[in-house]
């Protein structure tokens, strides 16, 4: 049976019209911005400048990469990304081992230890500004009752210690999201082979070793994929607990790129500084894509 | 067939008409904080809907914080018509195009509202807006705790207010009698400008090139420093913005504090406050090279470049500018206009601020009116915050930002 020329085209006719809208999104709020936001970071974007609109080509991204407060910028996000990836991966871990075990109150434990993460980051972010306020904040109050510290600290004065006291508000507002991930994986693994290695004798710490963490690999590299991604561009925390002070001690690369665009109207700088966000979020998820497909194929 | 094309017609000739006649309907963003409230903003606007039954408005109300980034990124789609607008964002709008220019104002009425205010909405020789907040700091004080120090009157200079913190700490009256707004945030620099001025410094000339190495900066970090060293300033101000200075001093842990009118119904407000029996405001001390200083936090309300309703908003900006709103809602704000500080009401809200607005006003410094001042600013903050934590000498801190104001200053 052959198919009449005029019914094949009303067809390719209507699928077009039925992806149309989303090829009207895709370019209109993904691919066009993405396309300006390039040729802003190749032109002189700084809307207070006489020479508004002037092609530099690629002179944005050297004198970023030549700046000093860039890569000061750069390590501090790096800094922030590596502590807080790695504290929320040990922690979520932990958290879904114990969540995994069987006992009373385990399902309402689960629920509980979702709700960090289904707050949403403003508000979290303002809960833990709070919780730090060095006149009538939570941790201060505990934390002298206690006799723990004698008086009330300023959390968020000193540089290093205001971008550790951040990351303490990301783990404990990020953390339930990779319970959740590797409490999905531990529900995959066969008890069978907990029994059999016990019986051969095998500790805690072996079977979780030979056991345990091989299975949980492939969710590993997922988890920290994407927290890594996620960290580098984080802004809402920043924006809210400390607005990149005290001296400019937690300044991240993205709330940088705010700054440029928002305060000081330099489009182009915070085009340029956008791309090379980009840029770095994709070499890590290269790196790490590739060490996982290593993993698989059983190469150390 | 015939009938349904006629009822068509019918319906459209009705969207029309409704469209032809509907009122003009204007967006407004105004802040949250400090000067007038939401609840006066509110009630001003429906006085004026009433007056104009053919303008609509809608308000919105943000931080002010989010004002600056709204206000740019709606810029070209003109979500908002009319914009409360900043001082020191009056140069730098108006050059990038981010806002209109507005007619200029009467002779008579440039005459009536205060020089100060009235200059931080003019760039390039022309009107950028209508000055509508009218602010400035002044000195609070806890009457009760100057009294218990064995003191009679507020310090006329900076170096009488560190001898008198002194006295306090010593006596045990309050743990660190000064708070201060120096987190990393304009609000710094509104206090940096008081310093400054006070010991006769100034951070631009008059034809905008930087001198920050003037010896008058100079002292003024030191003080700011010498204050912390003899732990008389709260160590918490380097966090503080003006909210917080507010909050320490009405829970009574401050005895002095630099602050925005609003500080005064604040501190006085039962529900808030510890100290409303003992709140004090003055003259914010000099030294021997002026008798006082103040910072101009004058707020303007402009046109956003985007707007395409511009007559009523300019209508709306008079209003809201204009004597009547001003003296109607002057409990949480002071006029603009000079003559209304003779007028009862305005009086009656506020006898103190009243009285002491037109004695502090003499002193009144701008921020500097730069298009480049943000980027200054923020770098000026950090460097000031760097001396502030012992990191860098006040010398090496003014002398880089003078080499950095420099360079911004040949660069545009």
């Amino acid at each position: 049976m052959t198919i009449p020329r005029r019914q094949v085209f009303g067809e390719q006719r209507f699928a077009l019209l039925i992806l149309a809208p989303a090829a009207v999104v895709i370019f209109g709020v993904v691919l066009a911005p993405l396309v300006t936001t390039f040729i802003y970071s190749l032109k002189n974007m700084e809307l207070i400048s006489a020479e508004r609109g002037r092609f530099l080509w690629f002179a944005n991204y050297a004198m970023v990469l030549g700046s000093p407060w860039f890569w000061q910028a750069f390590f501090r996000t790096i800094y922030f990304t590596f502590v807080s990836v790695a504290l929320e991966t040990v922690l979520g871990l932990l958290a879904a081992l114990l969540l995994n075990t069987r006992f009373t109150g385990a399902g309402f434990l689960r629920v509980l230890v979702i709700v960090p993460w289904a707050i949403p980051g403003i508000v979290s972010a303002s809960i833990w500004k709070w919780i730090y306020n060095p006149e009538y904040g939570v941790l201060n109050a505990i934390l002298t009752r206690l006799h723990i510290i004698a008086e009330y600290r300023a959390w968020l004065s000193d540089p290093f210690l205001a971008m550790n006291m951040v990351i303490v508000a990301d783990v404990w507002k990020m953390t339930p999201f990779a319970t959740i991930f590797f409490l999905a994986a531990l529900q995959f693994i066969n008890r069978s082979l907990y029994e059999a290695a016990t019986v051969d004798g095998a500790g805690v710490f072996a079977r979780f070793w030979h056991i345990t963490l091989p299975y949980l690999v492939p969710t590993l590299s997922v988890v920290v994929v994407m927290r890594t991604v996620e960290k580098f561009k984080a802004f809402d925390i920043f924006y809210v607990i400390t607005r990149g002070g005290p001296a400019n001690g937690t300044k991240v690369l993205v709330y940088e790129a705010y700054l440029k665009a928002f305060a000081n109207l330099q489009y182009s700088i915070s085009s340029t500084l956008s791309y090379l966000i980009a840029i770095i979020v994709l070499l890590f998820t290269v790196l790490y894509v590739r060490s996982m497909k290593r993993r698989e194929a059983g190469e150390p | 067939m015939g009938k349904r094309i006629g009822s068509l017609v019918a319906a459209l000739l009705v969207i029309a008409a409704c469209a032809w006649s509907a009122p003009a309907t204007i967006n407004a963003l105004f802040m949250k904080q400090a000067g007038y409230s939401e609840e006066d903003v509110t009630a001003g606007t429906k006085d004026f809907e009433n007056a104009n039954p053919n303008i609509k408005v809608q308000l919105t109300f943000v931080p002010y914080e989010q004002l600056e980034e709204k206000i740019i990124t709606s810029a070209q789609a003109g979500s908002y018509d009319v914009v409360l607008s900043d001082g020191p964002f009056t140069a730098k709008f108006a050059k990038a195009g981010i806002i209109k220019e507005v007619p200029a104002l009467s002779a008579a009425d440039q005459k009536d509202i205060f020089a100060g205010a009235l200059s931080s909405t003019v760039y390039g020789g022309k009107s950028w807006g209508m000055p509508w907040l009218n602010d400035c700091k002044y000195l609070f004080y806890n009457t009760k705790m100057l009294k218990a120090a064995g003191f009679n009157n507020p310090p006329k200079t900076w170096d009488e207010l560190l001898a008198q913190a002194k006295v306090m700490k010593a006596k045990n009256i309050v743990k660190y009698p000064i708070a201060w707004s120096w987190a990393q945030a304009e609000a710094l620099m509104c206090d940096y400008t008081v310093l400054s001025a006070a010991f006769g410094g100034a951070m631009f000339d008059s034809r905008g090139n930087p001198t920050l190495t003037a010896a008058g900066n100079k002292r003024a970090l030191d003080f700011m420093v010498k204050t912390l060293n003899e732990g008389v300033t709260n160590p918490n101000s380097l966090e503080f913005v003006e909210d917080n200075v507010l909050a320490t001093f009405a829970n009574g842990d401050a005895a002095f504090g630099l602050n925005w009118t609003y500080m005064y119904s604040g501190a006085m407000d039962p529900e808030k406050s510890k100290v409303v029996n003992d709140v004090g405001v003055a003259l914010i001390p000099g030294s021997d090279k002026a008798v006082s200083a103040t910072v101009n936090g004058g707020q303007p309300l402009s046109i956003s470049a985007g707007s395409r309703q511009e007559k009523a908003a300019w209508q709306y900006v008079q209003y809201m500018a204009g004597r009547g709103f001003q003296k109607t809602y002057s409990k949480n704000a002071v006029p603009i206009w000079q003559s209304l500080y003779a007028d009862p009401v305005v009086i009656g809200y506020n006898p103190v601020i009243v009285k002491l607005a037109g004695e502090q006003y003499k002193y009144l410094v701008n921020r500097p009116s730069l298009p480049y001042y943000s980027e200054f600013s923020t770098d000026f903050q950090v460097r000031i915050q760097e001396v502030l934590r012992g990191k860098k000498t006040s010398d090496k801190a003014l002398q880089e930002e003078q080499a950095f104001a420099a360079a911004l200053a040949a660069k545009k």
